[in-house]
């Protein structure tokens, strides 16, 4: 074996371990801010993001049959309402669920679990048992080459470009709008943040449907690399919940970090050992590390 | 004598002595083995509903996962029971006779050392509730120490349940992987797959879960019971009235995880195979709802849901599997939004206030004074319920 393969191959593995970076990112950014940011344990994240999902199939195949001249430009559009959908129903469920919890956080989680299995129910009566997979269109499909023996997937680096625009946007909006810092007030003091003139209340549903929206971004997204069945959601969660976790909870670059060093672990481990040994290895570290290191990697220096 | 009624009312008696005659006599006397053998394997999962009883109604910790000590103990009795089964005599045809046939299906030659001391019945038994007892006190110690608790408890519990299932099912060769550990014959030479044998271990396990019971209402009678409420209430209070917070935890931790176990053990002896799904997140999940609808502060009340929902599941997953899910949802919003005493907090609110109503108008009034008092520790205030869940404020 040349220097140059095995150069390419150390540049294609770490290119999967980004892939699976932002896969994990993408997906714990939604939670990031719900659970983060305000607290709430939303063992439904999973099933929103399978309404992205399904949001993408649905305009996929809606293209298909009416304007199939249009098949190149639906993409974007339909992630667009990938996120408004998830947004609508995150904003019902936290007025319909959520509000009544906020003081029960492990009455929200089972609530919230009871939730995510009328979602798969409502998926599987509606879409089917199988798995279904948007038809995608030509310019995500094949592999970018840059040189002799290097293959990247395009729709690895879509997901990248997308992962990185949500998470500069949610940076943004978090650290630089007025519901940022409202949310951010509400975080720190509840009642202050009211006496000062906040509606946290609005500010709570507010963040829980963007949150949700987010999400709905994030399944957009994977029906890039998979297929979507009613119960893909629930795959995710408790990866989701960690990555968030790991990274401390209320810290959204601890929650970039977190999966940047979870994708590189498991990626570089899945290397040496089978998958499922690399999994476990993977969860190991983190649950001992969280284990010795309870608040995460980047504790927040809020009083609480 | 009447320090004896009082006694029997503050303790609870009535109701546990009401749930052995209903499982030790009207059961039995009513169904067919094979329906009395389903009845049992529900009656295993109430173990695990018990134990959750202590832990997160008493201790107000949450854990979801609970499949994992459930899953231990099972897997540790059926790899006894495997290793009975598959001596050299029966597993002649394989390329290497005397270990399991998934082993051998797996190209093992030899019984891999952690196997080995589960030739041995005490060993088996031993470990069976040891093994989850210390993997609990690891965990929990390490966690409970750093003042972590509530949601995050939750999360790590979860995690661990994750990372056993994908174990199980990765090491095929030395787990049986997906299809779990099955085919399993005798017991120390005792067939346990005829009718008689099915019966003994029904009784068995209902008297195994009575005393499980009986020890949870003593511990919950006790000081210690009164500190774990306490500490679920008001976690700080206790910790500055000098006592070690965190290793109250850990107790009911280990507590619940060794209970759990028996649990799975019972259920490898009634029906004959351990798999990975009674292990991971969704199953441990569920076995917390039976507890939330029995309600989750009364240990009897465990046992009745965990009858209830599986009874359900079987009778709907039969009928109109669509609607399983559905009603599977509805019970978790309902009994988290309207009933968060579950059944229990049901009969409390409605049944009892209707039963002393009907037995005070004639004589007794002086009947009803130790009734009603007596059951303040067991029915916490309806206000201070949500609170299970102060742990994380560090």
């Amino acid at each position: 074996m040349s220097f140059d393969e095995i150069y390419n191959i150390a540049l294609m593995q770490g290119f999967a371990g980004l892939s699976l970076f932002s896969v994990l990112l993408l997906m714990g950014l939604g939670l990031a801010i719900i659970f983060g940011q305000m607290g709430v344990i939303n063992m439904a994240h999973g099933e929103f993001m399978t309404i992205g999902a399904y949001t993408i199939f649905l305009f996929s195949s809606l293209t298909e049959t009416y304007a199939p001249g249009l098949m190149q430009a639906y993409f974007p559009v339909a992630i667009v309402f990938a996120f408004l959908i998830a947004f609508g129903f995150g904003w019902l469920t936290e007025w319909a669920l959520i509000r009544h919890l906020y003081k029960r956080p492990l009455d929200t989680l089972l609530a919230t679990w009871g939730l995510s299995l009328g979602m798969q129910q409502v998926f599987r009566s509606t879409f089917g048992p199988k798995e279904v997979s948007p038809t995608l269109p030509d310019w995500l499909m094949g592999s970018w080459a840059p040189s002799e023996g290097l293959d990247i997937p395009i729709n690895g680096l879509f997901v990248l470009a997308l992962t990185a625009l949500v998470t500069g946007g949610v940076l943004l909006a978090l650290y630089k709008s007025r519901w940022g810092l409202r949310v951010r007030a509400t975080v720190a003091n509840r009642p202050m943040a009211n006496a000062t003139g906040i509606n946290t209340k609005r500010t709570d549903r507010l963040t829980f449907a963007i949150g949700c929206g987010i999400a709905g971004v994030a399944g957009a997204a994977f029906t890039t690399i998979g297929s979507t069945g009613p119960t893909s959601g629930s795959l995710y969660i408790v990866d989701a919940f960690l990555v968030v976790t790991f990274g401390g909870a209320a810290s959204l670059l601890g929650t970039v970090a977190s999966a940047f060093g979870i994708a590189q672990t498991q990626s570089i481990s899945e290397f040496f050992l089978t998958g499922s040994m690399a999994k476990v290895l993977t969860l190991l570290l983190i649950v001992t590390i969280l284990m010795i290191r309870p608040q995460g990697l980047f504790a927040s220096k809020i009083r609480r | 004598m009447d320090a004896f009624k009082n006694w029997v009312a503050r303790s609870g008696m009535g109701s546990i002595l009401i749930l052995a005659l209903l499982i030790m006599v009207v059961f039995p006397l009513t169904m067919d083995i094979f329906r009395l053998n389903l009845v049992g394997k529900y009656l295993t999962y109430a173990f695990v509903a018990v134990g959750l009883v202590m832990l997160w109604g008493y201790g107000g910790i949450l854990s979801l996962g609970q499949g994992v000590f459930f899953g231990l103990g099972g897997y540790m009795m059926a790899m006894f029971l495997k290793l009975e089964a598959s001596d050299p005599e029966a597993t002649k045809i394989q390329s290497t006779p005397g270990i399991p046939d998934f082993m051998d299906w797996n190209q093992l030659t030899e019984l891999p050392i952690w196997w080995q001391p589960f030739h041995s019945f005490s060993f088996t038994v031993l470990a069976v509730v040891a093994v989850p007892m210390i993997l609990a006190f690891i965990v929990s110690f390490a966690m409970f120490k750093r003042r972590v608790g509530g949601v995050y408890f939750a999360i790590i519990t979860q995690a661990v349940a994750l990372i056993l299932t994908v174990l199980i099912i990765g090491q095929q060769g030395y787990t049986g992987g997906v299809n779990g550990i099955t085919d399993l014959k005798t017991l120390m030479g005792w067939d346990i797959r005829d009718d008689s044998s099915k019966y003994v271990l029904y009784f068995v396990n209902a008297g195994l879960l009575i005393g499980v019971i009986l020890l949870c209402r003593w511990i919950q009678m006790s000081k210690l019971g009164t500190l774990l409420l306490a500490m679920r209430d008001k976690e700080d209070r206790v910790r500055f009235s000098g006592y070690d917070v965190s290793m109250f935890k850990v107790f009911a931790f280990v507590l619940a995880a060794g209970i759990s176990a028996i649990g799975g053990a019972m259920f490898t002896l009634q029906v004959g195979f351990m798999s990975p799904s009674f292990v991971g997140i969704v199953p441990s999940i569920e076995m917390v709802i039976f507890a939330a609808v029995g309600g989750r502060m009364s240990l009897v009340g465990a046992v009745y849901g965990a009858l209830l929902v599986n009874f359900g599941k079987t009778y709907f997953s039969e009928s109109a599997p669509d609607l399983w899910l559905f009603l599977m949802a509805a019970l978790f919003i309902g009994v988290v939004l309207a009933f968060p005493n579950g059944l229990a907090g049901l009969y409390e609110s409605h049944v009892k206030p209707w039963l002393s109503r009907r037995k005070s108008s004639p004589p007794a009034p002086s009947m009803e004074a130790p009734a009603s008092s007596a059951h303040t520790p067991k029915t916490a205030p309806e206000s201070s319920l949500p609170k299970g869940v102060q742990g994380q404020s560090a």
